[in-house]
C-alpha cells in the first residue's frame, strides 16, 4: 500500500520546468520502448536508465524500482499486458482449413495445438498462407487473434446448433469449392472433431491420417492399429491431428479477418436432434464428469450437501479429509491419492486445498470456491471465490436452483 | 435378452473385424464390434446378419460365433485388399435395415472411416457413437447417442441407416468355445478384390513413445527468467465476494454456473 503514496521531488519537477538543466532530458518522460511503424519494438539506448547520485548513468536490470517518471511516482501496478506483433496476411496465396471443436463455446487446447500445427504447415510450406478457422453457431471465445486465427467463417444460424453433423458437412463441402485449402486440419477429439473430419472426408474423397502427431509437408506420422503402431506415410489433405502435435501460438497476435460463404449450402439433415438426456450425475463416473460440487471439512450440513447436488444436477466430490470422516465414500475422494478430475467447472465448498487436491484439480477450467478463510489455496486459484458460511449460501443456491427448474418447465409448457 | 424391443421383420448386418489385445497383441474379437453383434442380438436375433471382410481362416472370427450365431459370413479377400468396395457391393445387394460396425478397427489402419464410407457409397445416414437402440417405429429409430463425461443424446433416424457402436453399449455376451467350433463360416468370393495400392507405400513400426510436452520458459532476459523461477503461484485475476449477503454471492455463483451452461 506505501507505494500508491504520492511522494512529489520539487526538484525534479524544476529541472523538468529548466529547459537549460544538463539533467533537462533525462528527466522528460519518454518512454524506452514505442512500437515503430512496422510492429516491431524500437528500443531508445539514450532513455534506458537514470543518472544516479554521483553522476555516473545507471540502468536497473532486475527492473527492481519500476520505471522512473518525473516526479518519481512509481508506476502502479507494474505488470503491463505485453502487446504481441500482429501478423498481417494479405491477400493470401492458400488457406490451411482448420475446424476447431468449440466445446463449451471456447477453443480448447486441442484446438489451438491444431491451429499451431496449421502455422508450422504454413511456414514449412512458405509463401502467403492464411489460417482459415471455421466456427459453427454461437461462440464465446474472444482470443482468437492471439490462438493464430487469421481469418475466421462464423457460420451461425439456428440450423447449426445442436448436433448437426450433416448440415456441417455440406457447409465444409462448399468451403472446399471456393476456397480450395491446401489442408484440413481437425482435432481428433471424441467431441466432433474425429466425426466431422471422417464425414468431410467421405465427402470429398480424401483418404485422411488419423491421430497425425507429426506432420510436416512432405511427411506424416500417425498411429494406427488402435493406438499401438505408427504409420509413416506422405502427407495428405485432410488430417485429424493428436493432441499436442505441434506447438500453440503465443508470440503473435492474428488478424481475424471475417469472411463469408458466397454461395447458399445445400444439405439435408435426416437425423434428428432430441436434445440431451438426463443422466444420473452420480453414474457418471468421477473422471469424466463434467460439473463436479465437492466438500471438504467445511461442509457441517451433509444432507444439504446432497441435496444441493441434485438440485444443481451435479456429481459429488470430496476432499480426503471429507472421506477420512466418514461422511462421503472413498471413489468420491478427488485429489492425487482419489481421482484426477477433468471436469469443466469445479464447485469446492469449504475445501482449503491441500497440494494433493490442488494437483487432482489440475485440469478444471473453472473453479469456484465457497469458503471461511480469504488466505486459502482455492481462493487463489478459483475464477470466483464466495467467502462466507458453506450452508447458507448452499440454502440460497438449492433455492435459485429450485426456481431455475420451474421457469425451464414453465417455458416448455 | 428383452423380448418387448425385438422386431421379427428387422434385418441387421454387424460388421466384423479381427481386433488385437493391447497389451499381447494377440487377436481377439474387437470389443466395439462385439458391442455391435450385442446390439444386433438383442434387438432382431432373426434377422441378423454377421459380415466380415477378408481372411475367412482367421481364428478370432470365431470369438463372435462364439456368443451364439448361427452363422457367420465372409467375403473372402487378401489382407491386402481394401474391405469397402467389397463390403458395399455385397450390402447393395443385401439391403439391411441397420448396418452396425464398432467406431475404430483395432488393427491396421484404424481410421474410423468404413461407416462414413459405407453411408457415402450406399447413400444411408450415418449415425456415430450409438450407445443403445432405443426403439424402432414408423421407419424411424429412436437413439441414444454415447458423448463424452457419460452424457447421452437422443437422436431419431429414419431406416436403413449405418450406425457406429460406442464402448458405452452394454457389454458383449461371453463367447463359448463350443457353439464357436459349430457355427457355420460361409467363406463367398465375390470376385472383386480392390487392392489398397496407397497403403502399400506406407511404412509401419511399432508405436513410439510420443515426447512430452516441456513447459518452456520464453523468457528474453535473465531477469525474466529469474522471475518465472521465483514467482509464487498467485491468483490472476479471480473474482473475490466477501461481506454480502449470501443470497447476492449465490446469484452471482449461480449466474456463472448458467453461462458455462452446466445447469439444465
Amino acid at each position: 500500500m506505501s507505494e500508491d503514496i504520492i511522494r512529489r521531488d520539487p526538484r525534479a519537477e524544476w529541472i523538468a520546468r529548466n529547459r537549460l538543466h544538463p539533467l533537462h532530458q533525462t528527466m522528460q518522460a519518454s518512454p524506452a520502448e514505442t512500437r515503430g511503424p512496422s510492429g516491431l519494438i524500437r528500443r531508445n539506448p539514450h532513455a534506458v536508465g537514470f543518472i544516479g547520485p554521483n553522476g555516473i548513468k545507471r540502468i536497473d536490470r532486475m527492473n527492481a524500482s519500476g520505471p522512473a517518471t518525473v516526479g518519481g511516482r512509481r508506476a502502479a501496478g507494474a505488470a503491463k499486458e505485453v502487446e504481441l506483433p500482429l501478423h498481417r496476411v494479405e491477400n493470401p496465396d492458400y488457406y490451411i482449413a482448420v475446424v476447431p471443436d468449440m466445446v463449451g463455446g471456447r477453443l480448447n487446447g486441442h484446438d489451438k495445438d491444431v491451429i499451431g500445427q496449421a502455422h508450422k504447415l504454413i511456414g514449412e510450406i512458405g509463401g502467403n498462407g492464411a489460417v482459415l478457422t471455421i466456427v459453427f453457431g454461437e461462440h464465446r471465445e474472444e482470443a482468437f487473434d492471439k490462438a493464430g486465427v487469421d481469418r475466421l467463417l462464423h457460420l451461425q444460424g439456428d440450423e447449426y446448433e445442436g448436433y448437426s453433423p450433416e448440415l456441417r458437412v455440406a457447409a465444409l463441402a462448399q468451403v472446399e469449392k471456393e476456397y480450395a485449402p491446401r489442408y484440413w486440419l481437425l482435432p481428433d477429439s471424441v467431441a466432433a472433431g474425429f466425426e466431422l473430419g471422417c464425414r468431410l472426408a467421405a465427402r470429398i474423397g480424401e483418404r485422411p491420417a488419423t491421430q497425425a502427431w507429426q506432420v510436416g509437408a512432405e511427411q506424416t506420422i500417425c498411429r494406427g492399429a488402435g493406438g499401438t503402431s505408427d504409420i509413416t506415410r506422405q502427407t495428405p489433405r485432410l488430417l485429424l491431428l493428436a493432441e499436442e502435435c505441434a506447438d500453440q501460438i503465443d508470440e503473435t497476435r492474428h488478424e481475424v479477418l471475417p469472411v463469408e460463404l458466397v454461395g447458399t449450402v445445400a444439405g439435408h439433415a435426416s437425423i434428428r436432434d432430441c436434445g440431451q438426456v438426463a443422466v444420473d450425475p452420480n453414474a457418471i463416473p468421477l473422471a469424466e464428469a463434467e460439473f463436479i460440487l465437492s466438500a471438504g471439512n467445511g461442509v457441517s450440513d451433509w444432507a444439504q450437501f446432497h441435496q444441493a447436488a441434485e438440485a444443481l444436477g451435479a456429481t459429488e466430490g470430496a476432499s480426503r479429509v471429507a472421506v477420512d470422516d466418514g461422511n462421503m465414500p472413498r471413489f468420491r475422494q478427488v485429489g492425487a491419492t482419489g481421482t484426477w478430475v477433468t471436469a469443466r467447472v469445479y464447485v469446492a465448498v469449504g475445501i482449503s486445498g491441500a497440494i494433493q487436491h490442488m494437483q487432482g484439480i489440475g485440469q478444471c477450467d473453472k473453479v469456484i470456491a465457497i469458503n471461511t478463510d480469504v488466505g486459502c489455496d482455492m481462493v487463489k486459484r478459483a475464477a470466483l471465490s464466495v467467502i462466507g458460511d458453506s450452508s447458507e449460501v448452499l440454502a440460497e443456491l438449492i433455492r435459485l436452483a429450485k426456481a431455475h427448474r420451474q421457469e425451464v418447465v414453465e417455458n416448455a409448457a | 435378452m428383452q423380448p418387448d424391443k425385438q422386431n421379427a421383420s428387422l434385418r441387421i448386418t454387424a460388421l466384423v473385424s479381427v481386433g488385437k489385445h493391447p497389451g499381447s497383441g494377440r487377436a481377439r474379437r474387437a470389443e466395439q464390434d462385439a458391442r455391435a453383434v450385442e446390439m444386433a442380438m438383442t434387438l432382431a436375433p432373426e434377422g441378423l446378419e454377421v459380415l466380415h471382410a477378408g481372411d475367412p481362416q482367421a481364428d478370432s472370427l470365431r470369438a463372435y460365433a462364439g456368443m451364439g450365431l448361427k452363422r457367420l459370413r465372409v467375403l473372402q479377400q487378401g489382407t491386402n485388399a481394401d474391405a469397402v468396395p467389397a463390403l458395399s457391393q455385397y450390402l447393395k445387394q443385401q439391403k439391411p435395415d441397420i448396418i452396425l460396425t464398432g467406431v475404430r478397427a483395432e488393427s491396421g489402419e484404424s481410421s474410423g472411416m468404413t461407416p462414413y464410407l459405407l453411408g457415402e457409397a450406399l447413400g444411408l445416414p450415418v449415425v456415430t457413437r450409438i450407445a443403445e437402440i432405443v426403439s424402432i417405429d414408423h421407419g424411424e429409430a429412436n437413439l441414444l447417442q454415447a458423448l463424452p463425461r457419460g452424457q447421452r443424446r437422443a437422436l431419431r433416424v429414419p431406416l436403413p441407416f449405418v450406425a457406429s457402436v460406442d464402448m458405452a453399449a452394454a457389454a458383449p455376451r461371453q463367447s463359448a468355445f463350443g457353439p464357436a467350433s459349430r457355427a457355420d463360416l460361409e467363406s463367398q468370393d465375390i470376385g472383386m478384390a480392390v487392392m489398397d495400392e496407397v497403403k502399400a507405400a506406407w511404412s509401419e513400426a511399432p508405436a513410439r513413445k510420443r515426447p512430452k510436452r516441456l513447459k518452456v520458459v520464453k523468457a528474453k532476459t535473465a531477469a525474466d527468467r529469474f522471475k518465472a523461477a521465483t514467482a509464487k503461484s498467485s491468483g490472476d485475476g479471480g473474482k473475490v465476494l466477501r461481506d454480502k449477503p449470501a443470497s447476492e454471492m449465490a446469484q452471482a455463483v449461480f449466474d456463472l454456473l448458467l453461462e458455462e451452461g452446466v445447469l439444465r
